[in-house]
């Protein structure tokens, strides 16, 4: 099991730094004391089972959801405590689960609002046309009435739009052709071309090995396995992704569940 | 001949209708709140007239240029700690603190202007009409409501397809969580769409002022009138409320010709009509979930 | 919509399967001692004409009919997810009910039921309107259906037009006499509306409406006839609100349009509602009592004691959501009513834990269970 992707020189600095973060969903537990840590240039995957904690993370990364405990720091400074549009000026942008496009604004009004509070950066709608140019054709229609292919396509540019330096994708996959899937993911290496840090979850772990440096798996809310596509074993992936009776503790930070 | 007069007359009063209701409909399509104070705002604004107007040597029919922006002030800053503060429990808490408020409104103004009735005084300007014909009077003052109703709504209009400000209210309205992820500020801009709610709402109770007498209780027959021009025209469409209040005017002025008593019973019959066939209203785009 | 008042079971399984723990509808005090309290502070209401003022008579019936008032619009509200502000049609309805009635040779007494169903009859094809519409514009529109009944019913100058008219029947009655009779007409209604409002919320439609409140999408899907049991609520709060009119005709003998139509009624009903705690039966009787007390206090202060109160249920709507009541209940594990079902341990005292932050109870995890992510 080899991935593809080329991991950052040992000596990248850290650009994300996850300590102990536990988020809830009222009173049940979404995410407990989970850490890591990405450095630039590196595709982070988080994987994991249908509820498993990986969109809380992400959206308690991004600042839409309140951790109980735990500290996020990007690039050294502290950003537990900011709200969402602070941190995307920080430079930390979601493509939310769902797509979540405005579905009665244009196309074209979609991306204009990912360009909002824009940073400075090789993203502008020239470029984002480049890459889609149906996107230039069909700019005065409704999102709403885009394919999910499409719709996927420009959450990805409102947010590249941002000009972020971790990019963090929800299940980009969800609900797509696998050859639509294909050809998003087929971007990931012109961005890290531009700097960019990606943090993904995915459900699909055949994905993640293929894109990603570094494989993260959640079960229930904690860590049960960390490390690099070679690193890992298929059965010790297996039983951190569905759980199971011989399950250890793997990670550092990382609690079993009780068998 | 009286029947014309009473559609021409319908057709004004239509666009002072329709000039209450873009405020109330703007809460409502951005942030969810059914205003139920909406109405006594405007009689707060056509007292603060009273009051500030002689007191700055400011000729009546220029008040709005105190008024307005005042509003504009009080409403971000009701928004930015009232109304959000109820938000952030639900819509259902924002619909009794609105509601509250309206009662609160209304007994403040009874106990400091008593329940005598006020009027605007704009002098002879009240007077002036155009007459083609004798039983057909257009009076100027009324005609001048229409026409501020449709730039107003004009505006509205543009502000909200053509600038980034509007475009993020618009955001922020379909998905408040993805427009923060794209850098918005939510409270910041639901204070701007209440600002801007509050400015019409002052320009309709200065117009309503300096139309006819108003007392401490005149906000609760204008709330009812601008929801139904709202719910008439069709919930989330700006010109079907400009519609909307035309036809309830119509209603209104061709039910009081029948009979005076029969006015405002005639615009509450065609509102629960409109109810009963056709829920969407007019124009609407949604369903008034 | 409020919290619910149903415990929270503290774990995403079923109580059932947790196997320590009990769900059991009550509250903290023993089932006999509510009893005991209930039929002592009946008995002292029966007694009461006999121990004060005709003056406080003719006060408790004022406080009878808003307490009714109250309760009803309780129901709509805080167990059916419905604000109405149009109440106040109901309530007129009722009056003039009664008014009609008497003028018809109907004993005065008798009419008050005939009344409050006549309110709610017709409450009926209102509901098959205004149910259209959902959240602040439902509220609207039955404020817009108020004005109707009234507009419609002041053009009737058989029943006084605009100006009123006297309800013939009780007239010739002493003071004392027509005092008692309206005092035990009102208490009959109280006892009926708080008894029946109770009853239903332990009813099957209770549980539908508890649901409901906790998760809408969710009791629909579970196969809850939400909009059935919204109708019902509608026209029970009809029929309560109906005869809380009849009472104000009986006691005031006249009636006239502008007063028992006047949204003031349902600001009183709402404002008594959220200060003693929406959502839970001891509310509006607490409410009701609060309001007494001040409305006397400021009893010459003009409109200040409406002021005072408005501001005063504006706090709470946003600071204490559940009211004076909501918030001893919460700390004081205390219920009058017993409507909730507490989660508890089989053995021992100790309450499910709250926080977020402290562990949840022991349970098995199925195969499927987890926690969830995503909104």
């Amino acid at each position: 099991m080899t991935g593809t992707a080329t991991p950052p020189a040992e000596s990248a600095p850290v650009l994300l730094e996850v300590r102990n973060l536990s988020a809830h969903h009222g009173q049940l537990p979404a995410v407990r004391d989970v850490s890591l840590s990405l450095r630039a240039g590196e595709t982070y995957a988080v994987i994991g089972a249908n509820g498993a904690g990986k969109s809380t993370l992400l959206r308690t990364l991004a600042g839409l959801h309140r951790p109980s405990a735990g500290t996020v720091r990007l690039d050294g400074v502290d950003v537990t405590r900011l709200s969402p549009e602070r941190r995307l000026q920080a430079g930390i942008a979601l493509v939310p689960e769902g797509r979540r496009l405005f579905p009665s604004l244009s196309v074209h009004e979609n991306l204009l609002v990912g360009t909002y509070r824009a940073r400075p950066g090789p993203f502008h709608l020239a470029r984002v046309h480049d890459l889609f140019p149906w996107m230039a054709e069909r700019r005065n229609q409704k999102a709403a009435a885009l394919s999910g292919g499409e719709q996927q396509a420009v959450a990805l540019c409102r947010a590249l739009l941002a000009n972020p330096r971790l990019l963090l994708l929800d299940e980009l996959s969800l609900g797509l052709a696998p050859i639509i899937v294909e050809r998003i993911y087929a971007l990931l290496p012109q961005l890290l071309a531009d700097g960019l840090t990606v943090l993904l979850v995915e459900q699909d772990v055949g994905q993640a090995l293929r894109v990603a440096t570094h494989l993260h798996c959640l079960l229930e809310g904690s860590t049960t396995l960390t490390g690099t596509p070679d690193e890992l074993r298929q059965e010790d992936l297996e039983v951190a992704y569905f759980g199971g009776l011989h399950l250890e503790p793997v990670a550092p930070g990382g609690a079993g569940e009780e068998a | 001949m009286v029947w014309v007069n009473a559609l021409i007359q319908g057709i004004l009063v239509g666009g002072f209708y329709a000039l209450f209701a873009c405020g109330l409909s703007l809460l409502f399509g951005v942030m969810g709140i059914i205003n139920l104070a909406h109405g006594d705002l405007a009689v707060i604004a056509a007292f603060v007239a009273l009051t500030l107007a002689p007191a700055a040597h400011v000729p009546m029919v220029w008040s709005f240029v105190l008024v307005v922006p005042l509003f504009a002030l009080g409403g971000y800053v009701l928004q930015r700690t009232l109304l959000q503060a109820s938000l952030n429990r639900s819509p259902f808490t924002t619909l009794l603190v609105t509601f509250g408020l309206s009662v609160v409104i209304e007994n403040v103004l009874l106990e400091v202007f008593t329940s005598n009735g006020q009027s605007l005084n704009i002098g002879t300007l009240i007077a002036d009409s155009f007459n083609p014909t004798t039983t057909i009077s257009v009076p100027y003052l009324s005609l001048v409501v229409l026409v501020v109703a449709v730039v107003v709504l004009g505006s509205l209009q543009l502000f909200l397809s053509r600038t980034r400000t509007g475009r993020m209210i618009r955001a922020v309205a379909d998905d408040r969580e993805a427009a923060q992820l794209s850098g918005a500020n939510y409270q910041h801009l639901f204070g701007i769409a209440a600002a801007i709610a509050f400015a019409t709402v002052a320009l309709a109770g200065l117009a309503y002022g300096m139309y006819t007498e108003f007392s401490f209780d005149a906000g609760t027959a204008n709330l009812l009138f601008a929801f139904e021009a709202v719910v008439i025209g069709g919930i989330g469409s700006l010109w079907g409320t400009l519609v909307g209040g035309i036809v309830l005017g119509i209603a209104q002025q061709v039910g009081g010709q029948i009979n005076p008593a029969y006015q405002i019973l005639a615009g509450h019959l065609v509102f629960l009509a409109v109810l009963v066939v056709r829920p969407r209203g007019l124009f609407g785009v949604r369903a008034a979930a | 919509m409020p919290a619910g008042t149903l415990a929270a079971p503290p774990a995403p399984t079923a109580p059932a399967a947790t196997g320590g723990w009990l769900v059991r509808r009550g509250s903290r005090l023993p089932a006999w001692l509510l009893a005991v309290l209930a039929l002592g502070c009946l008995a002292v209401l029966a007694a009461l004409p006999a121990l004060v003022s005709q003056a406080d008579t003719q006060l408790l019936v004022n406080f009878f009919v808003l307490l009714v008032m109250s309760v009803m619009w309780n129901l709509l509200a805080g167990y059916a997810g419905m604000v109405s502000i149009g109440q106040q049609a109901f309530i007129g309805l009722g009056a003039y009910g009664v008014l009609v009635l008497a003028m018809n040779g109907v004993p005065t007494i008798a009419s008050i039921p005939l009344a409050a169903l006549v309110a709610a009859v017709i409450s009926l094809p209102v509901s098959l309107v205004v149910f259209r519409l959902r959240g602040g514009y439902f509220a609207i529109a039955t404020w817009v259906v108020s004005d109707t009944a009234m507009l419609v019913i002041s053009s009737v100058s058989a029943i006084g037009g605009g100006t009123g008219h006297a309800v013939p029947g009780l007239a010739s009655l002493s003071p004392r006499a027509f005092g008692r009779v309206t005092y035990y007409a009102a208490f009959v209604v109280v006892v009926l509306a708080v008894g029946g409002a109770y009853a239903l919320l332990r009813s099957r439609l209770g549980l539908v409406l508890a649901a409901v409140r906790d998760d809408e999408i969710g009791a629909r899907s579970a196969g809850a006839r939400v909009l059935r049991a919204r109708r019902v609520v509608f026209v029970v709060a009809a029929l309560g609100c109906g005869a809380a009119g009849a009472l104000l005709a009986v006691s005031q003998l006249q009636v006239q349009a502008t007063a028992v139509f006047s949204v003031q009624w349902s600001a009183e009903m709402i404002f008594v509602t959220l200060i003693g705690g929406i959502g839970t039966m001891e509310g509006p009787i607490l409410g009701t009592i609060v309001f007494y007390l001040l409305q006397q206090n400021l009893a010459n202060e003009g409109a200040w004691y409406l002021i005072i109160f408005g501001t005063l249920a504006v706090a709470i709507a946003i600071w204490a959501p559940k009211g004076i009541w909501g918030t001893l209940e919460r700390r004081l594990g205390l219920s009058l009513f017993p409507l909730t079902h507490r989660v508890g341990p089989v053995a021992g005292t100790s309450r499910p834990p709250r926080s977020p932050g402290r562990p949840t109870p022991h349970v098995e995890r199925g195969p499927g269970a987890g926690a969830r992510s995503g909104p």
